[in-house]
């Protein structure tokens, strides 16, 4: 709790450049994160469809972007990977949501350093630019995939996309983690200082406590992230060999000696594991506050959903190894890496025992954001299901590499997340711009994305099983492969599917922006303090008074309260938390 | 909106299971010794996690459709947890998670940290952009130098890999394109990489190792059965990672050292 006056409070700013463009309010600012995160998500999943298309109809040549090489198609495997981790999966959830709704859920008037927030996001719009120009320059993209490991990624004459726009990708992914710390310092100092009067650590939303906590991974995975990236440059441009021992290229030897190619794993992993969970635990937090507010119940457990959430990110760091059990890296530990991943499925089913826990003996109303908490609480426990194979080094054998992983993280990283961001999106809109989305486009939407979703990755598990590599841009090569190719075509019919369902959500978007029913301040009937505030909330969120907060975040259904929600904000009684 | 939700749940978590418990897509057989343990373990794993799976799944559905907002004031339950229930199943969970984890770490013992034994088939298995090389070192049993100057991948064989032909442990080394094994015998390997990183992945081994430039990787399997089994390589080489495959051709003794000594002739 702040004592002192806050220091970075701003006057409204006048004129567009100042309140749309390069603006210090928060709530723009995240505004300005999502739509770079839903212009990557489109590029992103677009490039998913070129390579659901290009695996089954290998010859097809495409409008725009005509016949798919090899190496075009392992460019797209990578620019998809790099966009949706680092630009739809970091962006959205922590960058948008995170900026626009925390300061708000905690009663601040802004972000506590309003300047780094917006750095932060124009940093990031530079990384995205940066990123994008892989495409355009000689060569095109990289084609070494979102891991980019070494040497492939370390040497320019691996393959084509390895000169110019393998250097536009670390250099992208560099920026990004510059302005990831900045955007992590701002959200930890903002959560611990900017509390208002009454707003105690155990009174935060899980929301807050999922932003806070993503906050902390951030800043300690991606300085990692900076470092190893910048000693590939290096490696790359001045010939140092960090991760490039004596290598030969098609007969030429190389000018490297002494690198570890594990090294670079072990670096980008320290920060690519907890990155799983940057990209997860703000869904889990937006999970746990639609939950409760539809189900009109508070959260069951939200102390254990706290410590739950403190717990993944501790583990998240000890855990890395569990992606290099077939590199050569000593067994022994592999052995040690595996118990701490299973450790770390402990915190993860709390939360789900915790989830329907909430829904029971609840009164649930149904409207879109739930839907997507729900779907989310399925996927969840879809795709972490899997976890514990994977977890295991001996299944590893088989499994590792193989199209088991990306069914795996697709469902709880990719999915999942996407599923709290569309939560999220529902759940929010109306603050945001003061009208509903439309409901009926919004269950279209979720019904259709629900069961395609499913319909692409759990079939995805039985091609891994089957020993279909990941990576591959055909499946002509290996006989053993032409017997999965059927299976192969039904994920990428519902791939189509899928993805052109998104254009409903893009529309309904835009068109409930201008033409969406007017929204009341607190349509939900929901408790926490973005929700006692004018909609869409004035420049200093609160319209010159700071809120004192009486409340836990999720008293629903209070015996003899006066109606079925208590308000953060409501005066003191004594009957709840 | 309730039943549709426990009807969607319940159908996509029917069909997911099924399709497991079917097999319609499944490992291919494993022929190599250890592949039944590694197969176990799995359905092991398999059942502990599609039990959790069909409870987690069914009690969303029935959740969703059972506490479904009716319009009537049915009380609901007011409550912020359970110590007890929240200690439970934490302590079942972990429980479950770390049980199934020591049940399979003898299996991952037996493959990785014991070297291969005393009289098993030696076979230095090299990865480079898009091919896979298999030396046997001959009589003498030693490997002979390589050198990555003398490497020239369009001559194929023994210049691929930079066999140094001026050291005598190399004049009886045999390299190929495609892997003999003897049946039963457990193989020595050695894998290497000279470019990029490789996997050599043999499903019908259950074996996978990734190929790493700089080191030398010893790992051990033993083929149970006859016959010809695929290498797909498994970790992103290269515009030709798709059609980086191989043959591992698993024969007889007999077979095997007559092809041993045709190829030793012929050099």
């Amino acid at each position: 709790m702040s004592t002192h006056a806050p220091v970075h409070v701003h006057a409204a700013p006048q004129g567009f450049i100042r309140k749309y463009i390069f603006s210090l309010d928060h709530k723009v600012i995240g505004l300005q994160y999502y739509f770079l995160a839903l212009t990557s998500v489109f590029i992103g999943m677009f490039l998913s469809l070129l390579m659901r298309v290009h695996l089954i109809w290998p010859q097809a040549v495409l409008p725009l972007v005509g016949d798919i090489k090899p190496e075009n198609y392992l460019a797209f495997v990578t620019m998809h990977g790099t966009i949706m981790v680092f630009f739809v999966l970091t962006t959205a959830p922590q960058g948008g949501f995170g900026n626009y709704i925390l300061p708000i859920q905690i009663g601040a008037p802004d972000m506590a350093f309003p300047v780094l927030n917006m750095l932060s996001f124009w940093t990031t719009f530079v990384g995205f630019v940066a990123l994008i120009a892989a495409f355009f320059v000689s060569g095109g993209a990289p084609l070494h995939g979102w891991t980019g490991y070494a040497p492939l990624s370390a040497l320019q004459s691996a393959g084509p996309g390895q000169g110019l726009g393998a250097d536009l990708w670390i250099t992208s992914i560099a920026i990004f983690c510059i302005a990831s710390l900045m955007g992590a310092l701002n959200f930890i100092t903002t959560t611990l200082d900017l509390r208002a009067k009454g707003m105690k650590l155990m009174r935060m939303p899980l929301t807050v406590w999922a932003w806070f906590i993503t906050a902390i991974l951030g800043l300690l995975a991606f300085g990692v992230l900076l470092s190893a990236g910048i000693l590939l440059l290096l490696d790359r441009n001045l010939g140092t060999s960090f991760y490039v021992p004596l290598v030969v290229v098609n007969g030429q030897v190389m000018g490297h000696k002494g690198g570890s190619p594990l090294l670079w794993q072990h670096l980008f992993w320290f920060f690519g594991h907890p990155e799983v969970y940057i990209a997860i635990l703000p869904g889990m937090g937006v999970t746990s506050q639609v939950l409760s507010t539809f189900a009109r119940k508070p959260i069951f457990g939200y102390k254990a959903m706290v410590y739950a959430l403190m717990g993944i990110g501790l583990l998240g760091f000890m855990v890395w190894g569990h992606h290099m059990f077939m590199s050569g890296m000593s067994p022994y530990s592999a052995f040690a890496f595996s118990l701490m991943t299973m450790a770390i499925g402990v915190p993860s089913a709390i939360k789900t025992f915790n989830w329907l826990g909430t829904l029971y003996k609840a009164r649930i109303r149904f409207h879109t954001p739930m839907l997507y908490a729900i779907g989310f609480v399925s996927l969840f426990v879809s795709g972490g299901l899997s976890g514990p194979f994977l977890a295991q080094p001996v299944l590893d054998i088989p499994l590792h590499d193989t199209a088991f992983v990306p069914a795996h993280f697709h469902l709880i990283m990719g999915v999942a997340a996407i599923f709290g961001i569309f939560a999220a999106t529902y759940y929010w809109f109306p603050k945001m711009f003061g009208r509903m989305m439309n409901e009926s486009l919004g269950r279209i939407h979720f019904w259709i994305t629900l069961v395609g979703t499913y319909a692409i990755f759990m079939p995805m598990h039985y091609l891994g099983l089957a020993g279909q590599p990941r990576r591959y841009s055909q499946f002509t090569e290996v006989a053993y492969l032409h017997n999965l190719i059927p299976l192969n075509k039904f994920i990428t019919y519902a791939a189509i599917i899928t993805i052109s369902a998104q254009l409903i959500f893009l529309f309904n978007l835009f068109w409930s922006m201008w033409k969406g029913a007017k929204a009341s301040d607190n349509p939900w009937e929901a408790t926490t303090l973005e929700w006692t505030t004018a909609t869409p909330p004035p420049h200093d969120n609160f319209g010159g008074h700071t809120p004192v907060v009486n409340h836990g975040p999720y008293e629903y259904s209070v015996p003899g309260a006066p109606r079925d929600y208590i308000m953060q904000n409501d005066p003191a009684t004594a009957s709840t938390h | 909106m309730g039943l549709a939700l426990l009807l969607v749940i319940w159908l996509i978590t029917f069909a997911s299971t099924y399709f497991f418990i079917a097999k319609t897509w499944w490992f291919p057989v494993g022929y190599s010794a250890a592949a039944a343990a590694i197969d176990h373990q799995f359905t092991v794993t398999f059942i502990l996690m599609g039990i959790v799976f069909v409870l987690a799944q069914g009690a969303l559905g029935l959740f969703a459709w059972r506490y479904r907002d009716r319009g009537d004031a049915h009380p609901v339950q007011y409550s912020h947890g359970n110590i007890t229930l929240e200690v439970i199943w934490t302590a079942l969970t972990a429980v479950l998670f770390i049980g199934l984890n020591l049940a399979g770490s003898p299996i991952w013992a037996a493959e990785r940290f014991e070297p291969a034994h005393p009289g098993s088939v030696p076979v230095e298995v090299t990865g480079m952009q898009f091919a896979w090389y298999f030396r046997y070192p001959g009589a003498d049993g030693k490997y002979g130098a390589t050198n990555p100057k003398l490497i020239d991948p369009s001559s194929g064989n023994e210049a691929a890999i930079g066999l140094d032909t001026s050291d005598p442990a190399a004049k009886d080394d045999v390299v190929t394109g495609t892997m003999y094994l003897p049946v039963n015998r457990e193989v020595d390997l050695t894998l290497r990489a000279v470019d990029v990183i490789h996997s050599f992945f043999v499903p019908n081994m259950r074996f996978k190792q990734d190929a790493v430039p700089g080191l030398a990787i010893r790992m051990h399997f033993t083929p149970i059965a006859v016959g010809d089994y695929e290498i797909a390589c498994a970790e992103l080489c290269g515009l030709g990672h798709y059609k980086m495959h191989g043959m591992v051709k698993v024969v007889s003794q007999d077979d095997y050292d007559k092809w041993l000594a045709a190829r030793e002739a012929a050099k």
